[in-house]
């Protein structure tokens, strides 16, 4: 009986799509590398030591260190480590092989190519107009081009996967789909159609105008569809560290997921509720009227409910495996966990730290408080308790087990790992709590503080704190990037019966006792374009009737 | 039967646990709603009441046209009630705003005007409420008033180049 109620299949992966799998790792962890290679360097810059001076020839200014910083980080590092990761939830949970592995592969070779493509320009100075490459501020074309062939990637791996979850409903008439899979597939359903915003604008509007078929951009408008696809962005890289802690942090540490049911629920809110709030990132803007900034403000608080519902199941299953283990009293359990695993406490600190992204979150959310922090130092400071905590620190914790588990080979010194957990997560609390320090003073994002002539003298001590929080983090990352590797290029191989697994956690209420309407897609597919089109439709049509492509590019 | 298999999984008998969980969680569902509830309350009394609102649709204009027609031709000051009411047409512009230096009596209401004649500039005055994009094609306009006497760093806080850490002014609030 409690054997039926597992959703773990035996199958595990082949030797090639453990090497897919992992290729997609392979990319991840590089930009990653690289990336983060900037990050000190920015958070330095603030306190006063400039390395970009004293290191010509890492960048060519600050701000090409903050596009690769951010281009790595956010974009690259995230999407390759999400399609892998999803990659191998989808045949792992559904214990079948991908029905045309062809077709995920042509999707991941396409990322790769555009991710050379993209990375030619940046490297080559050709294209520093940050992360979010606003127009009219103009880039290399191949810049675009990349990004475009990176995300139209993503879809067709996207497709592969829906095809093989299609093929296992057939099979599998009658049976809930897993919950690991409904989760990973719910991922991509929703970057799918959070990325036509972002597709449309490269297209439609940034290509014509650096191609000189239009006389310019409409920089607006172009805010407008990049922050359709922006805020989602933000869900694609949390929903799969919600994944590993809703249905396999509970595994690891010997419990079991707290429910079924309920954490469908919050991931088909997240489907509905993820895309239709963008004009919150532009409370600020001038172009957009201030009714429908309102009510994007409201939708965005009630997307911040399946992430209140998903802190409560969360630890509750936590709680439950910590008083398996013996954990008495009211917080007994909490120590009963197992800390000296690192993917544990990487994820227990991931989790810790973005409590407090979201109730920044719920502040940035807040319309007219906004005025208050807007593209202020606070901003980073908050995504990096989102993207940098709750979403790279989880990513890590994965994989802790997951490249054990496709090499064969135990991870390299576990408790050194468990020191970089700590001391990442103590470079973050120094460097995130500094920047929301100096934003709420009035200190702007994106920009070198230390040569900024207005920025006061007395505020050198939370600059300090920026700088060396920034370096601690990287040193936390820098450990985990060397256990990693060694991991994985060791000549020590596991034995037979230690074999590392995937950990996927049982469910407390047995999947099948999950209503039906929670595993059905087309209703909630339906009413997520409905929302979308109540939230965006007018005003998409206002700002694409009134388009004016009258902006001409700026190189930096 | 479901209960039948959580008792025989939890050496504690936690079926009672599971279902106190429940409540917990409804609790703590309905604890959820009234923050965020709250939350939208205070904001719109903030908007509404105390009329602390963010900038709204003001109007399009021509990035490459700005020296052709008033306002925008001739940004700096206006005084519209003296000693009172001011208005300040600002073109933001890489790598410095028109006019640097604005410079207003104590207690002037000022409603700032702000468009750009390139790229994406931002606009935030330190100590007010005043932060707003500044975009080609778009008007931007807040308002604040000045009962302190001092110097105010008005900066650009939305990348705009090589020279974007530099490009600032002040307003002088004199007594």
């Amino acid at each position: 009986m409690i054997e039926d109620r597992t959703t773990q299949s035996s199958r595990e992966l082949n030797k090639s799509e453990k090497w897919f799998v992992g290729w997609h790792m392979i990319f991840a962890i590089a930009a990653l590398f690289i990336g983060i290679q900037y990050g000190p360097m920015q958070a330095l810059q603030h306190a006063g030591l400039d390395l970009y001076v004293k290191m010509p020839f890492l960048a060519a200014s600050y701000y090409q260190g903050l596009t690769l910083h951010g281009v790595l980080n956010a974009l690259i590092w995230t999407t390759f480590f999400i399609t892998g990761f999803s990659t191998l939830v989808v045949i792992k949970g559904l214990g079948r092989s991908l029905k045309y592995p062809w077709l995920n592969k042509i999707g991941f070779w396409m990322m790769v190519v555009g991710l050379l493509t993209a990375a030619v320009p940046i490297l080559a100075d050709k294209a520093t107009v940050l992360y979010t490459f606003y127009p009219p501020m103009q880039a290399s074309a191949w810049f675009y081009i990349g990004l475009v062939l990176v995300v139209v990637g993503s879809w067709i791996e996207g497709y592969g996967m829906y095809f093989t979850f299609y093929a296992w409903r057939k099979e599998n008439i009658g049976t809930r789909s897993p919950f690991i899979v409904f989760a990973a597939l719910i991922n991509m359903v929703m970057w799918q159609i959070a990325t036509l915003g972002i597709a449309a604008e490269i297209l439609a509007i940034i290509l014509p105008s650096v191609f000189g078929w239009t006389a310019g951009t409409d920089p607006q408008l172009s805010r407008t569809l990049f922050w359709y696809t922006g805020h989602p962005l933000v869900y694609f890289w949390v929903l799969p560290a919600y994944l590993s802690w809703y249905a396999m942090l509970p595994k690891q540490v010997g419990g079991k997921m707290f429910s079924d049911s309920l954490a469908r629920l919050s991931f088909w809110l997240f489907l509905i509720l993820s895309v239709p709030l963008g004009f919150h990132h532009q409370f600020a803007d001038p172009g957009v009227p201030a009714a429908w900034k309102f009510i994007h403000a409201l939708l965005t608080f009630s997307v911040a409910f399946p992430s209140m519902m998903t802190l409560f199941t969360v630890v509750a299953s936590l709680e439950y495996g910590g008083r398996k283990r013996g954990g008495k009293g009211l917080f007994g359990w909490i120590r009963a966990l197992p800390w000296s695993d690192p993917s544990v406490v990487w994820q227990l600190l991931a989790g810790l730290l973005f409590v407090f992204g979201g109730i920044g979150g719920i502040v940035n959310a807040s319309y007219n408080v906004n005025l208050a922090l807007h593209n202020t130092a606070w901003i980073p400071g908050h995504f990096h308790l989102t993207v940098s905590s709750a979403a790279t620190m989880t990513y890590v914790a994965i994989l802790f087990w997951l490249v054990p588990y496709l090499t064969g080979k135990p991870l390299w010194k576990p408790k050194l790992a468990v020191i970089a957990g700590w001391t990442y997560f103590g470079g973050m609390l120094l460097f995130s709590n500094a920047m929301h320090v100096v934003g709420l003073l009035g200190a702007p994002r994106r920009t070198p503080l230390g040569i900024a002539p207005y920025i006061p003298g007395e505020w050198a001590g939370h600059l300090w704190r920026v700088g060396v929080g920034g370096t601690i983090m990287w040193i936390g990352l820098m450990m985990f990037i060397v256990i990693i590797l060694v991991t994985a290029v060791q000549r020590k191989r596991l034995p037979a019966d230690e074999l590392v697994e995937v950990p996927i956690a049982e469910s407390l209420q047995d999947p099948q006792d999950t209503p039906a309407w929670l595993d059905r897609w087309r209703p909630w597919l339906i009413a997520s374009v409905v929302i979308i089109l109540l939230s965006y439709g007018p005003q998409l049509y206002e700002q694409i009737t009134q388009v004016q492509l009258t902006s001409p590019g700026f190189t930096p | 039967m479901s209960d039948d298999i959580q008792q025989g999984d939890d050496p504690q008998g936690d079926t009672k646990q599971h279902m106190h969980v429940d409540s917990y969680e409804r609790k703590w569902v309905m604890i959820s709603i009234g923050f965020l509830v709250f939350f939208v309350i205070m904001i719109t009394i903030a908007g509404l009441a105390l009329g602390i609102q963010v900038p709204t649709d003001e109007g399009r204009v021509n990035p490459n046209t700005l020296e052709d027609a008033l306002p925008w031709s001739e940004p700096g000051l206006r005084e519209i009630v003296p000693g009172e009411e001011y208005e300040v047409y600002i073109v933001a512009r890489r790598f410095s705003f028109d006019p640097r230096e604005i410079t207003v009596p104590k207690g002037a209401h000022v409603t700032f005007w702000a468009t750009s004649a390139d790229v994406q500039h931002g606009f935030a005055l330190e100590g007010t409420n005043v932060n707003m994009m500044v975009i080609p094609g778009q008007v931007s306009k807040l308002a604040a008033q000045f009962d302190e006497p001092g110097e105010y760093d008005f900066i650009c806080h939305e990348y705009c180049g090589l020279g974007h850490a530099v490009m600032y002014g002040t307003l002088t609030v004199e007594s």
